[in-house]
């Protein structure tokens, strides 16, 4: 007993303070790719490297259009490595959650050459208006005071990748619970579940069965890549896809898998949501303007 | 090793087709028909070896047969000894072997399931990697397309065996677990509180991923090998980089070998830190899993300062290592290595200084010696239960070979000792990436490649954290993959679990199972 305390006490508290500081990163440390559209001269390289279909080209009538998908996308750097005009780079950006699917496709229109190489881009489109992670999380964090959120966790045929950083949002440094946060042993206790994917055909009535048990109302959010649009996975014979293909999704992480904290910025975002829905579904009940005005600073 | 084959000749001119060694130390005797039943049993008897696995392929529209391949090593013995058995595609079925080898029962029903062939005597042989739910398919067929789009499921999923008896009843949990884990149904037959036995129901978490390696070019396999299970992304690139760097010929750079050695050790001790604390807070004693928490998030810092990713993804190439590591990567190994090393000891000190935890693991989950050798049992599991067998001392790749260490092995079989196993193996991964540290040359850390012949076939094992892993590829056309077989420890050590709950009481399932991690989606694939 003595030893355990004398630790705890040597070791003292190892919370790292995110999101109110960035955590640290490494500098060898992969976030999502960046595109400068207008430099790219050749997309093909990067597509090619692409290991799950992330960049996508459609030639056609001398335009190439480029679909570049941050739902498909495992950070892996191919497509920096393969690029040889230098318009791709990989970036520390993490905090890619949104809460509309389409926000993570980006688009652009380009002049088809006949060697191959494009240029004059004519369009950009669906650039994400990827959410501001400091503003939202203030205020979802402010509307969070007083109350706390129940998680459960579905794992509809992941490989257990995201599962691990799932896992470590309960350690002592990620501590999720600091934010009134916990995961839950049944769907009937929970406010949201956590989905990761991509959703086997096995997995498929479990699924089902789980938000029709996980009372009202209720957000769900899609986990990784494979959780987003099956990933690497795919859609085949034994899956279906992402988690949106089964049940309908609120708020979508990117990464493969996506790191504590991008976890806990998607959490957080999707937090902003159960506060309206609850709202919107038992008004007389919860009175938030009646709430004294949260205080600035964050817990 | 050619006595062995001289031996075989003699004794089976009839079965024996031709024995060829394509690539070194793995020896593949084709046979004239099915039946390998007299083979096999002469090599485990009389060579004392250990079937290691069994898969099949489809080579109808090339060779108008499908083989069956079954795999056996010997502890010591460096060569792989791969018995190649034609089916001929009129007669689609092969005598089983199952109630011989239980090792093998699961890996024969998969190839009922997934290739139509049917194991004719096998003891029980209901579907297992196809929910009975299932439409009449054979997924690995190569008539079967990847993208077939099945008809919703009807009926039963499994019909469980049911359980009679006065104070009897079943518990059925899953596949929706109340922790953070995979997916997976269990039912329990229970009198009272101790469980008589145990039924599993796998493959939730089925992918297609066999089919899928078939439709990939091999630099993005790669990436599909690490989605194959989450927690051993890393082993399981390099067995399958391993497979195919065999069949290709191509020479791994010494540098390469080093850092894939010291990454795979990385990602034992992650894991290993993260079950010593787990196995301890599913009796209670959660301190120590904060303090492991805290421990293993030090070690994926420095997987993340090596690979740019926490669980090492995006690191291992075709060839060897996608980024080399510069001299201040290095230091940060031994610096954290260091820390983690006192931190660990603090750990197990606290666990084993608690006198209640020390109670409810110790003769808790009993998997017998015997029993293990029976069923096949691989890894932390078996070599807790005396199955001393480690691929990395057996059949070493990388640079283990010039690397000292020792394997644990107890005979106790019960939670404490599948625990104390990993506790030893933190300790010598830690000697071992110190070692290599020592020798780490200088060099490329990746092969240039060339586009590989289309045919070549390969063996490749490691040893995971959670035991061995075992991949075998057959190169296609164009740099694709024809056929990739994917065997996790976990297929073996299910069956372990099944055994080891039986007669102890169900609030201990938790922690038994715990201790031996297996991975669900390393199953079902």
């Amino acid at each position: 007993m003595f030893k355990i305390l004398q630790k705890s006490f040597s070791v003292g508290s190892a919370t790292a303070d995110y999101p109110r500081l960035a955590p640290h990163l490494a500098e060898q440390f992969r976030g999502c790719p960046e595109f400068d559209f207008a430099a790219w001269s050749d997309a093909r390289p990067a597509a090619e490297a692409c290991p799950t279909g992330a960049i996508a080209l459609h030639d056609s009538d001398g335009v190439r259009q480029v679909t570049v998908d941050y739902g498909l996308c495992i950070f892996c750097g191919e497509c920096e490595q393969a690029s040889i005009d230098g318009a791709v780079r990989m970036t520390q950006q993490f905090e890619l959650a949104v809460t509309d699917r389409r926000d993570l496709i980006l688009r652009a229109e380009y002049t088809l050459h006949p060697d191959g190489t494009h240029a004059g881009l004519q369009l950009a489109a669906n650039c994400p208006v990827l959410e501001e992670p400091g503003k939202r999380i203030a205020e979802a964090i402010r509307n969070l005071l007083g109350r706390s959120l129940a998680i459960r966790q579905v794992d509809a045929g992941s490989c257990n990748g995201c599962e691990l950083e799932i896992v470590a949002l309960n350690n002592p440094v990620h501590d999720i619970e600091r934010f009134g946060i916990h995961f839950v042993a049944s769907p009937r206790h929970a406010d949201m579940l956590l989905v990761t994917g991509p959703v086997t055909r096995n997995m498929e009535l479990a699924l089902r069965k789980t938000l029709a048990a996980t009372p009202d109302p209720k957000v769900v959010v899609a986990v990784g890549a494979c959780g987003i649009s099956g990933g690497i996975f795919g859609t085949n014979y034994a899956t279906m896809g992402g988690v949106d293909a089964v049940i309908p999704v609120d708020v979508y992480i990117p990464g493969c898998p996506p790191r504590p904290e991008a976890l806990l910025q998607g959490i957080l975002l999707a937090l902003g949501r159960v506060w309206h829905r609850r709202l919107d579904s038992r008004p007389h009940r919860l009175g938030m303007r009646e709430l004294p005005p949260p205080p600035d600073s964050m817990p | 090793m050619t006595t062995f084959f001289d031996e075989l000749h003699a004794l089976f001119p009839d079965l024996i087709r031709s024995v060829e060694e394509t690539v070194p130390d793995q020896v593949v005797v084709l046979l004239n028909g099915p039946d390998v039943t007299a083979i096999v049993r002469y090599i485990l008897a009389a060579h004392q070896r250990r079937i290691v696995t069994v898969f099949a392929e489809d080579r109808v529209n090339a060779e108008g047969v499908f083989y069956n391949y079954y795999v056996f090593d010997r502890p010591g013995d460096p060569s792989w000894v791969i018995l190649k058995a034609p089916i001929p595609e009129r007669f689609p079925s092969f005598p089983s072997l199952a109630a011989e080898l239980p090792a093998i029962n699961w890996q024969e029903r998969e190839i009922q399931d997934w290739f139509g062939l049917e194991a004719v005597g096998h003891p029980n042989p209901r579907r297992v990697a196809l929910h009975d739910n299932w439409p009449d398919v054979q997924p690995l067929r190569k008539s079967f397309s990847l993208d077939t789009v099945l008809p919703p499921f009807e009926g039963e999923r499994h019909v469980y065996r049911p359980t009679y008896g006065e104070g009897v009843f079943q518990i059925p949990v899953g596949p929706v677990h109340a922790g953070i884990i995979e997916p997976g149904h269990f039912n329990f037959a229970v009198a009272g509180e101790p469980i008589l036995y145990l039924q599993l129901r796998m493959f939730y978490t089925h992918k297609g991923t066999e089919k899928l390696f078939e439709s990939l070019p091999i630099h993005r396999a790669v990436f599909l090998a690490e989605s194959i299970s989450g927690d051993s992304a890393f082993s399981h690139g390099v067995a399958f980089c391993q497979a195919v760097e065999r069949a290709a010929e191509i020479d791994v750079p010494t540098r390469a070998q080093f850092l894939r050695t010291i990454l795979l050790e990385l990602e034992r001790i992650a894991n290993h830190i993260a079950d010593v604390g787990a196995i301890a807070t599913d009796v209670g004693f959660v301190i120590a899993n904060a303090h492991a928490g805290r421990v293993r998030e030090l070690v994926l810092g420095l997987n993340e300062t090596l690979t740019g990713s926490r669980v090492l993804r995006g690191m291992i190439a075709i060839g060897g290592v996608r980024r080399d590591l510069r001299p201040v990567q290095v230091e940060a190994i031994e610096k954290t290595l260091k820390v983690v090393e006192c931190e660990f000891r603090d750990l197990v000190a606290i666990i084993q200084s608690s006198d209640s935890t020390r109670d409810r693991l110790e003769h808790t989950g009993i998997l017998r010696p015997e029993k293990a050798l029976t069923l096949g049992i691989v890894g932390v599991a078996g070599r807790a239960s005396g199955i001393d067998c480690d691929i990395r001392r057996d059949h070493p790749y990388e640079a283990y070979s010039q690397l000292p260490f020792k394997v644990p092995v107890y005979r106790a079989g019960d939670v404490r000792h599948r625990m104390q196993v990993r506790i030893d193996e933190v300790g010598e991964s830690i000697q071992i990436i110190r070692a290599a540290l020592a020798l780490l040359p200088d060099g490329p850390h990746r092969a240039p490649t060339q586009p590989i012949p289309r045919g070549r076939c390969a063996l490749s094992a490691v040893e995971g954290w959670r035991g061995e892993i075992v991949h075998w590829v057959r190169i296609g056309e164009g740099n694709r993959i024809e056929r990739c077989k994917v065997k996790d420890p976990s297929i073996n050590n299910w069956p372990a679990v099944v055994e080891a709950v039986e007669g102890n009481i169900i609030a201990d399932f938790p922690v038994i199972n715990k201790s031996f991690n297996l991975s669900y989606s390393g199953t079902d694939r």
